[in-house]
């Protein structure tokens, strides 16, 4: 291999090397990443470049043909930018280079790398990094094609494995079961009691599956209102709570309460009006709104927040066995990748050439030959002879053309634009 | 006639075994597979049961061999049907052995050839022999349906999700569409006591005659009218309905089978072998 051969390098931190005050210190936003492309790439070692930053990650993919120039710029860059200085964050730092850095990439892309294994942000502020990056012409032959595998795979990984099937969140979870207990959730009724956090992100989902009207009781009748408003809702009062069971499907409890706001008494009585329509209880609080007795109520399904809990864990089990599939997925990938890369070279694309050129020559001369029965032997090779030639005569330039310095800057540039041209690779 | 009987319950059983395979993979193709053999079964059923009734006038429905492959057709017939109105093709897994197995005993029972052609020239009874099938069909279907439902609550309640909870659908929908069988299967059962007791009336001159078959049938009838009525007026559903949808297609085999081995009656020659 030649010294100064294209490498693609990735340098960056994750939530698995740093903390979240260094991962906060160090992010970048859309705009400070735009502007640290076109300062990088003023650099002389990096040829190709896209930064992607997120709240678990910060990662700079690198094309350069002096690997430690190039890290090196990356690092003083980070240091001056985000004024930090380099031993606060080095330590936190990985360095992947050519199939691992290629690996990393779609293991990202995939969400493999994530927190939460499968959560689908990942991809979308990939492709917004990747925007950035063209549109400030930062990107070049290898990390376009690079990081549309990386979209490609992701995609795959998504349709092939079950990565992104089950619920890995509290609000996310209590939807599904609902779904499994109602199937359609438009125009269910819902109750909130109480408010917090994961209780309202939880209407939120619901509101995403058009359920009816939301009502909601809260102490404090005001809050109530503004809540209700929130969600274009209805406040109640908290003793119209039981009556309002005659009429609601699903209850979402979370208040600070020391006893039970709805007893198994009261869902007894309002199944009779309800002519046993399901009752789905979700009770996110601690300590608990809704008696679990309830549960053995005939059409009543109540889930704490343990069980919602014991759902999540389960579900981020199953996601890791997918995420096993998944590697062989993104291992194949990345095999296809390096074989791409490697025909970048000048020898590889001029044999390629050659070959194409000669199967065109020898099927012409084939079906031609088939029609001249009267040639004899030495016709044939005198033929021959002259096609080798047109060959020859015809490679002799482009080859020289690749093999000398006469493509200036990105070799890639033109091993791509003459395989592309003339279709060695077999399209997907 | 025979190899024919064949080749159908290969259909029904590719059929189960493609449904057997979307049970555990959930592939779209699997689905679509098992579906089309099933399909193409009963097609190849439809025409078999049609040749027959047209070469010999009347249903072939004189044993117990001919009346089982006349319910195995209506089983996968209904099921074909509930796959339009309702998204419950996991159901497939259920309706398709079902269809099959019952297929492949009739196919190891005894087919003599009937004796008495005549009795089965009649309307009445060809509406009767139909309705009560095609009523039993969706009867098994809900009695189906009601243990998928039992599961799926069964998972819901007690907060294990595992491997049936993921595959079966809403419990809302196994309700709807149980409930959905129950309606069509007891107006078709209605319907097929009915023509029975005219015929009845027009063989053996009188409508009643406290016939085993004839007790039972009622006592299965009113499983099901109590059920229906308990639903239409306290909104009985759910677990109780899935319950007493089992009870009720309970209460058929032993009317259909049952009966005819253990006590006597006067659809003795035709049900038994």
């Amino acid at each position: 291999m030649k010294p100064n051969r294209a490498e693609i390098v990735l340098l960056g931190l994750n939530h698995k090397t740093a903390p979240i005050e260094l991962r906060e210190c160090i992010a970048f936003s859309k705009e400070e990443t735009a502007d640290s492309l076109l300062k990088l790439k003023a650099s002389s070692s990096i040829s190709e470049l896209i930064i992607y930053s997120t709240c678990n990650r910060v990662e700079i993919l690198m094309v350069t043909s002096q690997q430690q120039s190039a890290i090196d710029a990356a690092k003083a860059h980070i240091s001056e930018f985000k004024r930090i200085a380099v031993p606060k964050f080095e330590k936190a730092l990985y360095v992947h280079v050519n199939e691992n850095a290629v690996r990393h990439v779609f293991m990202v892309a995939a969400s493999l790398d994530s927190m939460i294994i499968g959560e689908p942000q990942i991809l979308g502020q990939i492709k917004e990094a990747y925007r950035i990056a063209t549109t400030k012409q930062t990107s070049g032959v290898l990390l376009n094609r690079l990081l549309h595998r990386a979209f490609f795979v992701a995609k795959k990984v998504r349709s092939e494995t079950g990565i992104g099937d089950s619920a890995v969140s509290v609000s996310y979870a209590a939807t599904e079961l609902a779904r499994k207990i109602f199937g359609d959730l438009s125009g269910k009724q819902v109750m909130l009691i109480g408010a917090g956090e994961m209780a309202e992100l939880a209407v939120e989902h619901l509101i995403r599956h058009r359920v009816g009207t939301i009502f909601v009781a809260n102490r404090t009748f005001k809050r109530g209102v503004e809540l209700a408003d929130r969600f274009n809702g209805q406040a109640i009062r908290m003793e119209e709570i039981n009556d309002h069971l005659k009429k609601v499907d699903i209850i979402i409890s979370s208040t600070g309460a020391p006893g039970y706001m709805v007893t198994c008494a009261h869902v007894k009585d309002s199944m009779r009006s309800r002519r046993n329509r399901p009752l789905f209880f979700i009770d996110i609080a601690v300590p608990r709104d809704i008696e679990p007795a309830i549960n053995r109520i005939n059409n009543a399904y109540v889930y704490d927040i343990d069980d919602l809990k014991g759902i999540i864990d389960e579900n981020i089990d199953e996601r890791r066995k997918e995420a096993f599939k998944a590697e062989r997925i993104i291992d194949e990938a990345v095999i296809r990748f390096q074989e791409w890369q490697g025909n970048l070279d000048v020898v590889p694309t001029i044999v390629d050439l050659r070959d194409k050129l000669e199967r065109i020559v020898k099927t012409e001369m084939e079906k031609t030959l088939h029609g001249l029965k009267h040639l004899t032997e030495s016709d044939h090779s005198a033929l021959n002879r002259m096609t080798d030639a047109v060959v020859k005569k015809i490679l002799h330039d482009p080859a020289l053309f690749l093999k000398s310095d006469g493509c200036y800057g990105d070799k890639a540039v033109y091993m791509d634009m003459t395989r592309r041209l003339f279709r060695l690779d077999e399209m997907e | 006639m025979h190899r024919l009987s064949i080749i159908i319950i290969l259909l029904y059983l590719l059929s189960t075994a493609v449904y057997i395979a979307y049970f555990f993979f959930q592939k779209k193709m699997t689905r679509e597979g098992g579906y089309s053999f099933l399909l193409a079964g009963f097609i190849v059923h439809s025409g078999m049961l049609g040749y027959a009734f047209i070469m010999a006038g009347a249903l072939p429905a004189s044993n117990l061999s001919e009346n089982l492959s006349i319910v195995a057709w209506a089983v996968a017939g209904v099921f074909l049907l509930l796959r339009y109105k309702f998204d419950l093709k996991i159901l497939g897994v259920y309706a398709a052995p079902l269809a099959a197995l019952t297929l492949i005993t009739a196919s190891q029972l005894p087919n003599h050839p009937p004796e008495a052609v005549n009795l089965f020239k009649s309307f009445w009874l060809t509406v009767h022999v139909i309705a009560i099938f095609i009523g039993e069909a969706a009867f098994a279907l809900a009695c189906g349906v009601g243990i998928f439902y039992l599961m799926q609550e069964h998972a819901i309640k007690n907060k294990k999700h595992g491997f049936f909870y993921k595959r079966l659908p809403s419990l809302d929908l196994l309700d709807s569409t149980g409930y959905a069988c129950i309606v069509v299967g007891f107006i078709l059962l209605t319907l097929g006591l009915i023509s029975g007791f005219i015929y009845a009336k027009s063989i053996w001159g009188r409508f009643w005659s406290w016939d085993t078959k004839e007790v039972w049938s009622i006592i299965s009838w009113l499983v099901y009218v109590a059920l229906l009525h308990q639903r239409l007026t306290v909104g009985w559903r759910g677990r109780r309905a899935a319950i007493m949808a089992i009870i009720g297609f309970c209460a058929l085999l032993f009317t259909f089978f049952g009966v005819n081995f253990l006590l006597k009656g006067h659809h003795d020659t035709f049900t038994k072998f």
